[in-house]
């Protein structure tokens, strides 16, 4: 066997991103082999069929009955140890990292993080991103197996479908690794999120305090997305870290982000990046929030904002 | 309560990130040095640790003589002590710094006694290879969770929370443990005057690092490609939001 895909999945819902890994993995090898952990994953083996695994190794133990990125590498490990694939691929995801990296330490093997191309030859050559996204870097590999995470969004997710034999295979993972399997959740109230709003109205040091934030929300709100922030905001302690867009915060992909007092710094450009349209509003013609931007208004936000808000209510009558 | 932090100099780039001409390496020139804001959160994470249960808290990192910088800059919001693993070619990858920084804690774990919590950032500024933490963690036998964003200590055990898709996961973990921790976890404080001159004043110790090369090596640096997009000038100031609301319009956010 060649490649082996590790799926990411919660409790039986698939990370989307699998499918990304596995459209990786064929330009690999044609014949991708898949691995689900924990039984919840099982109702999965359709899905992946269709997406290009031949086959679907599946593992069950009482340890992988919720997340645990111990007991995961674990498994991960002893599966490649059975199943001696050349390479092992998962989702850059947090998740995704984690388990290969607790893989790659338990079988001291080198791990490569999201990469975006794969170059197979004796000595693989691999590019994968640096500072978030806004450089690249090309690396060699060396290794008796390759274990790498995809990059989001660097491959696209497509059908082609294939037998989907399941398979088992068997781990003994130590009971003592249930010390990091998760113990408790919070689920998420319903609602968009900043990630997945279809739009973002951002704001920047120029905003200049936390309640000089209500002409966002006001305008936000109208239009039936959320307010964004960059890390100059947070660390004012204005905004909540959970609205920071970039490189340590949240990664955006709205169809229109309205930066406003955003300069553009780029671990905040990597966060906005995926956005279909950006409106840059600054009073600086040259900032790269302006000069990146697909539209631009250059003037004081306090006084455009509000502008906007009265201009969306005079035209709804 | 004694708590280690590894954090590892990075450069502070601006607009663009911009490469040396041998491709080898960010061109810094013009650049000043930080380290990530998941590890600045990890510095204060580890003060606010001490101030909490009492104890000592220690910064590390591994790289050049000028790293200094961090590890006093972390001294000047609170660390107690500091280490430096000097290195001075910058050819060390996830295996090798990994290997290193766990024979450094052995040794000073070995003269001051074992600490209860090593804290690293969920992954660097520059190479983000997600690992180093986790490798560390496993060679010695302690449990690690990445992704933290709260921390809450009672005796020996110690909950720690992430955030994932479907909300927020809960870890309940027994000491010694090693945390990955992520931006947000807290509102990292500024080094008051009284810090800075205290900084000045602390001795580093240092631990020369001894490590094989891994298989994953570095061959030049790349830019990605630029988005180029040709601005479309919308107008100056509150006049603007006319043309404004009819590109609402035009985009189908406004209905
Ligand atoms: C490793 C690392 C990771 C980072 N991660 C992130 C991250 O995840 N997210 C993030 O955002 N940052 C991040 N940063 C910080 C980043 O480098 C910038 O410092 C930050 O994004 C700057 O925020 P800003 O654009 O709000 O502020 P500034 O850069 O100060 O920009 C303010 C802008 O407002 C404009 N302006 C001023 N007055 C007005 C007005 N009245 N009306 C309209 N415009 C006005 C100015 O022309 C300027 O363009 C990171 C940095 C590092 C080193
Ligand atoms: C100044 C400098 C220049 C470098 N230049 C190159 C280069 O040109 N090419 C190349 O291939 N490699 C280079 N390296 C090595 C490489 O960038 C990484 O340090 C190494 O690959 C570790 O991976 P990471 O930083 O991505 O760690 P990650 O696994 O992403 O880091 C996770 C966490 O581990 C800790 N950590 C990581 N590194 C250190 C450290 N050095 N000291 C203390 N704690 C640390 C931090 O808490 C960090 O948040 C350089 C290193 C340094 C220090």
């Amino acid at each position: 066997m060649t490649v082996l895909v590790v799926v990411e999945h919660d409790r039986g819902t698939l990370s989307p991103a699998t499918l990304e890994a596995l459209a990786a993995a064929r330009t690999i090898d044609p014949v991708v082999h898949a691995l689900t952990l924990g039984s919840a994953a099982d109702i999965l083996a359709g899905e992946l069929a269709a997406h290009g695994a031949a086959v679907v190794h599946q593992v069950h133990h009482d340890l992988l009955s919720d997340f645990g990125p111990e007991a995961w590498g674990e498994s991960v490990a002893q599966a490649v140890r059975a199943l001696q694939p050349d390479s092992v691929l998962a989702c850059g995801t947090d998740r995704g990292n984690e388990v290969l990296a607790q893989a790659a330490a338990r079988l001291d093997l080198p791990f490569v993080a999201n990469v975006i191309s794969v170059d197979v030859a004796d000595v693989w050559r691999v590019t994968r991103v640096r500072w978030g996204g806004s450089l690249l870097e090309a690396c060699t590999l060396t290794a008796p197996t390759k274990l790498l995470t995809v990059s989001h969004h660097a491959f696209e997710a497509s059908e082609s479908p294939a037998a989907g034999t399941t398979a088992s295979v068997t781990v003994d993972l130590d009971p003592v690794l249930a010390r990091t399997v998760v113990a408790e959740r919070v689920e998420r109230e319903a609602g968009v999120t900043l990630a997945t709003a279809p739009l973002v109205v951002g704001g920047g040091r120029a905003v200049g305090s936390a309640e000089a934030f209500a002409p966002l929300e006001e305008l936000a709100g109208l239009l039936g997305g959320v307010v964004g922030c960059s890390r100059a905001v947070t660390n004012n302690g204005w905004r909540n870290h959970t609205d920071q867009v970039g490189q340590t915060g949240t990664r955006i992909a709205p169809d229109l982000y309205m930066a406003c007092g955003i300069s553009g710094a780029i671990q905040h450009w990597v966060g906005a990046m995926a956005s279909k349209k950006i409106l840059a509003i600054n009073t600086d013609p040259e900032a790269n929030m302006v000069t990146k931007a697909d539209y631009a208004v250059i003037g004081d936000l306090h006084k455009v904002v509000p502008a906007i808000t009265a201009e969306i209510r005079r035209r709804r009558g | 309560m004694r708590v280690l932090v590894c954090v590892k100099r990075v450069p502070a780039p601006g607009a663009r990130i911009n490469i040396t001409p041998d491709g080898l390496a960010v061109d810094t020139a013009y650049l000043a040095f930080t380290t990530s804001p998941h590890e600045e959160c990890a510095v204060e994470e580890a003060v606010q640790l001490v101030e909490r249960h009492g104890g000592e808290s220690t910064v590390l990192t591994l790289g050049p003589a000028e790293a200094d910088e961090q590890l006093r800059y972390a001294a000047s919001i609170g660390v107690n002590k500091a280490v430096l693993l000097p290195i001075d070619s910058a050819e060390w990858d996830p295996q090798r710094t990994a290997t290193a920084i766990t024979t450094a804690i052995r040794t000073l774990e070995a003269a001051d006694g074992p600490f209860d919590v090593i804290l690293f950032g969920n992954e660097s500024a520059d190479a983000g290879n997600f690992q180093v933490g986790v490798r560390v963690a496993h060679a010695l036998a302690r449990p690690i969770v990445n992704g933290i964003k709260g921390i809450e200590v009672d005796g020996d055990s110690l909950k720690a929370r992430r955030e994932s898709d479907a909300g927020v996961e809960v870890y309940a973990l027994t000491m010694p443990v090693v945390l990955g921790v992520k931006e947000g976890i807290n509102l990292p404080r500024y080094p008051t005057l009284k810090g800075r001159l205290g900084s000045k004043k602390i001795e580093v110790g240092q631990v020369v690092p001894e490590a094989v090369l891994g298989g994953q090596q570095m061959v030049s640096l790349v830019q990605s490609a630029e988005q180029v997009s040709q601005t479309i000038m919308l107008g100056n100031g509150p006049e603007a939001a006319p043309a404004v609301v009819d590109l609402l319009e035009e985009l189908g956010i406004l209905k």
